[in-house]
């Protein structure tokens, strides 16, 4: 195995994680405030399409970005009115959302499709960024270290900060922090408007830097996937990398056997792999902790309090 | 107590209304520095959402509360601890996933450093002598340390009236005291104590005053000294507390119930196995297990409800017949029934009508389902048979278990299984969290099915409940079971230590096997 292709399976890799991390790491907030958004696939189409649309209007990828954030942002809030003032049923609701958000970006995306935007690619220097063994290192989108630089925060606000432990507490007891005095409201709605952000940025990753234009449905389950790390990670940020990055191996993989002919088994199969793994992983994990261990005790629960 | 100018609270003609309901009307009361004040009334009597407004959970529809002579509005709990005021709730507002710590700096509302906030927990903890451990998991906790948080939580924020919404209803008769020590060492440093109760022999041992509350309505405000618990619970229900009345000359038949060496793994690491249980319930007799909860209670009626099978078929028997691998279903068909302690999602479906949730244990000693088809009518003709025997307030059998109120649902549940006569009825906590008028019927038709020749098992925290019902008692303790002893001989004493787990003299204990028992109780 030469370095060069090493090198180039890095860079596979790091990309194909990316999206999924971030719409996980955005989700992993969201679950730990005690709510379920299964509508993660629909905020990262609708922050594909807005990223697309706004970098192509403004020239501007890094106000595409902010486009994109807002765009999931906007849709999860949607979702947030609904679960939240109406508690309505979490999980329908999300599914809603995904519906939804499929097809309003087919919608939008009418009036951008036959653009090419410029690929939001490395900010550093072509030195650096094009050098055949430095690029594993300087190659990548700002998006990719904004993802990496994310896991540490998101496991530091968790399990440091005193908002963070608010945000917990209201995920594991939402009577308990409401009658203390605390906001479940409130942390919720920021909690969802997180997730979304991020899985509006998770989603830009496939219009602005792998294919730099708009087609439909362009994040293709990728959305469920990221749902499935956050259950496979046990709600842990760090683990949440680690999942992240088998994933992006086993997709990777199905573009090897495509690519390369590697075809002792037909490439569907290394297509379907990541989802079966996820079933695998899932059955595992609940077999082994019957309880569901780091669960937030109030996950996908209606927040109804007394008063 | 002090003048009554400076109260330290003072409620004036406090208003609450929800839909359908007046939950407060025009109650006036006052607590002065250092009072240790009870709040007494049954369920539903309006004190809990008395105290949520002066804790600024709720907002009263109209009066207004002083606190130390000027008028205020509480707006939010936050503005509650500010002014002074600390809450230790019933059911505790604790995060089971998380630290000790966490949950205590959750409560408080400056933020404090992790380390400070260890030093003055420390601090309060040998000042009140309560032991805690700072960075255990609150999961791992046992319920008394569970509230020893609570307190310490209240505590740190050197509160001037700090609110107890009946703390002492999971602990033992020891832990009870322990508590009354730290309640009365706070009363004697100023800080007053409004302590929401309905157990009375607590409220004259502990309470300065007392004011009683009977359907949202202040009904006396009076001295617990002088007053007696029969006088006091009478205001409380609004009318003469009946007594059981218990047939004369009764006496028990020939043995129905033997549970022999019953031993059962624990299920999950939390629980409690059970250890070589044994003891012997007679036709007519009423079989009391005491105990502080979580000591193997719900492992021992499952074992018996059939939920969980023992290895041993014989370790079960009834009338001789061997029960042990049987099935919830083929107990009840042998004539065991059960009634767990959670109402809503063990006994009884909340989403589901009475009459649905009737045939779920009646379906086939009563015949209610036919062909695999369900016999709707026998069902709610069932139901309503149940309600109107029981008076169980209910619209009717079409209503949804989760709509009614606790003591209503539990007297329903116990009218479905009764009315079934069974050979052997075991219940656990029959009268948990239900209102003293409910309470009696209750143990009425305990009493009166006890009359018709059945076996009763009655599991209970309420050491006050076993010994006014039962006939023989024991006590379990860590999945074992003491030996049965008769309840008119029964030294209170003994039972304490039981429960606590100081096992006494084997010698004094010895002679009080189950025997032949002839009770005769006033």
């Amino acid at each position: 195995m030469s370095t060069e292709f090493i090198i180039a399976a890095i860079v596979t890799i790091v990309g194909l994680t990316t999206p999924i991390l971030l719409a996980a790491l955005g989700e992993l907030v969201v679950e730990k405030a005690g709510v379920l958004n299964l509508g993660v696939e629909g905020m990262m189409l609708m922050g594909a399409i807005c990223g697309f649309g706004v970098t192509v209007s403004t020239f501007n990828p890094w106000l595409g970005i902010l486009g994109a954030a807002a765009g999931g942002a906007l849709s999860s809030m949607l979702f947030a009115v609904l679960v939240l003032e109406l508690n309505s049923n979490q999980v329908a609701t999300g599914l809603a959302l995904t519906i939804f958000g499929t097809g309003l970006s087919s919608l939008i995306g009418l009036s951008y499709t036959g653009f090419i935007a410029p690929v939001f690619g490395s900010v550093f220097p072509a030195s650096l960024a094009n050098d055949a063994y430095l690029k594993v290192i300087f190659g990548y989108s700002p998006i990719v270290y904004f993802a990496l630089i994310m896991v540490p925060v998101v496991a530091w606000f968790l399990k440091s900060t005193r908002s963070g432990m608010i945000l917990r507490a209201v995920g594991e007891n939402d009577l308990s922090a409401h009658s203390i005095g605390y906001s479940v409201k409130g942390v919720r709605y920021a909690a969802i408007a997180f997730g979304g952000a991020m899985a509006g940025i998770g989603g830009a990753y496939f219009s602005m830097v792998i294919t730099p234009m708009w087609a439909e449905k362009m994040t293709a389950g990728r959305g469920w996937i990221a749902l499935a790390l956050v259950v496979f990670a046990g709600w842990r940020a760090g683990r949440l990398l680690v999942g992240a990055y088998f994933f992006g191996i086993l997709m990777a993989l199905e573009l090897y056997a495509k690519a390369s002919g590697f075809s002792f088994l037909p490439s569907q199969f290394w297509a379907a792999m990541p989802y079966l793994m996820t079933v695998i992983a899932l059955s595992v994990i609940s077999m082994r902790d019957r309880s569901g261990g780091n669960a937030p005790a109030c996950l996908g629960k209606p927040f109804l309090p007394s008063t | 107590m002090g003048t009554e100018a400076t109260a330290r609270l003072e409620l004036k003609s406090i208003t609450k209304r929800f839909p359908g309901v007046l939950a407060n009307d025009q109650v006036s009361f006052s607590v002065q520095p250092g009072e240790i004040h009870a709040l007494l009334g049954e369920n539903g009597a309006g004190k809990s959402t008395l105290v949520k407004m002066i804790y600024g959970i709720m907002q009263p529809d109209g009066g207004e509360i002083r606190w130390n002579g000027e008028r205020i509005v509480v707006a939010h709990p936050k503005a509650a601890r500010k002014l002074g005021i600390g809450m230790v709730f019933q059911h505790f507002s604790l995060f089971e996933a998380m630290t000790v710590l966490e949950n205590i700096a959750l409560g408080m509302d400056a933020k404090i450093p992790a380390r400070e906030l260890e030093a003055r927990i420390k601090e309060v903890m040998t000042q009140y002598g309560l032991k805690l451990e700072p960075h255990r998991i609150v999961s791992t906790l046992s319920v008394g340390e569970r509230q020893r948080i609570e307190i310490v939580r209240a505590l740190l924020l050197n509160p001037k009236l700090l609110i107890m919404d009946e703390p002492t209803s999971v602990l033992t008769p020891q832990e009870v005291e322990q508590l009354f020590v730290v309640l009365r060492q706070l009363a004697s440093e100023g800080c007053s104590i409004l302590y929401i109760s309905h157990k009375l022999h607590e409220i004259k041992a502990l309470c300065h005053t007392a004011t009683i509350l009977r359907g949202g309505k202040l009904v006396d405000t009076c001295n617990p000294s002088v007053e007696t618990s029969r006088s006091m619970a009478e205001k409380m229900i609004g009318g003469n507390l009946k007594t059981i009345e218990k047939a004369e000359g009764r006496t028990v038949g020939r043995e129905k119930l033997i549970v022999n060496r019953l031993n059962m793994p624990a299920r999950s690491h939390f629980g409690v196995s059970l250890k070589d249980i044994t003891f012997t319930v007679r036709e007519g007799e009423i079989f009391g297990i005491a105990g502080v909860a979580g000591n193997g209670q719900n492992a021992l009626l499952l074992a018996l409800s059939g939920e969980t099978l023992t290895d041993d078929p014989g370790a079960i028997t009834v009338d001789g017949a061997q029960l042990g691998r049987l099935t919830a279903k083929q107990r009840r068909l042998a004539g065991v029934s059960s009634v767990p302690e959670e109402r809503n999602g063990h006994a009884a479906v909340p989403e589901f009508t009475l009459a649905d949730n009737s045939v779920l244990t009646a379906r086939d000693r009563l015949g209610m389902v036919k062909g695999g088809l369900i016999d709707h009518k026998a069902a709610r003709t069932y139901a309503g048979e149940v309600i109107s025997t029981f008076a169980v307030k209910a619209l009717g059998p079409g209503s949804t278990a989760g709509s009614l109120s606790g003591g209503n649902l539990q007297k329903y549940i116990m009218g479905r299984e009764i009315m079934q006569n069974p050979a052997v009825l075991v219940v656990s906590q029959p009268t948990w969290g239900v209102d003293a008028g409910a309470a009696a019927a209750i143990h009425q038709a305990l009493v009166d099915l006890a009359a018709a020749g059945s076996a009763i098992v009655v599991i209970s925290q309420d050491l006050d409940e076993l010994l006014s019902l039962c006939d023989t008692l024991a006590v379990i303790n860590e999945g074992r079971l003491s030996p049965s002893m008769k309840v008119a001989d029964a030294d209170i004493e003994e039972i304490g230590l039981l429960m606590g787990g100081v096992h006494g003299d084997p010698a004094a204990t010895a002679n009080l096997h189950p025997e032949p028992v002839h009770a005769h109780q006033a």
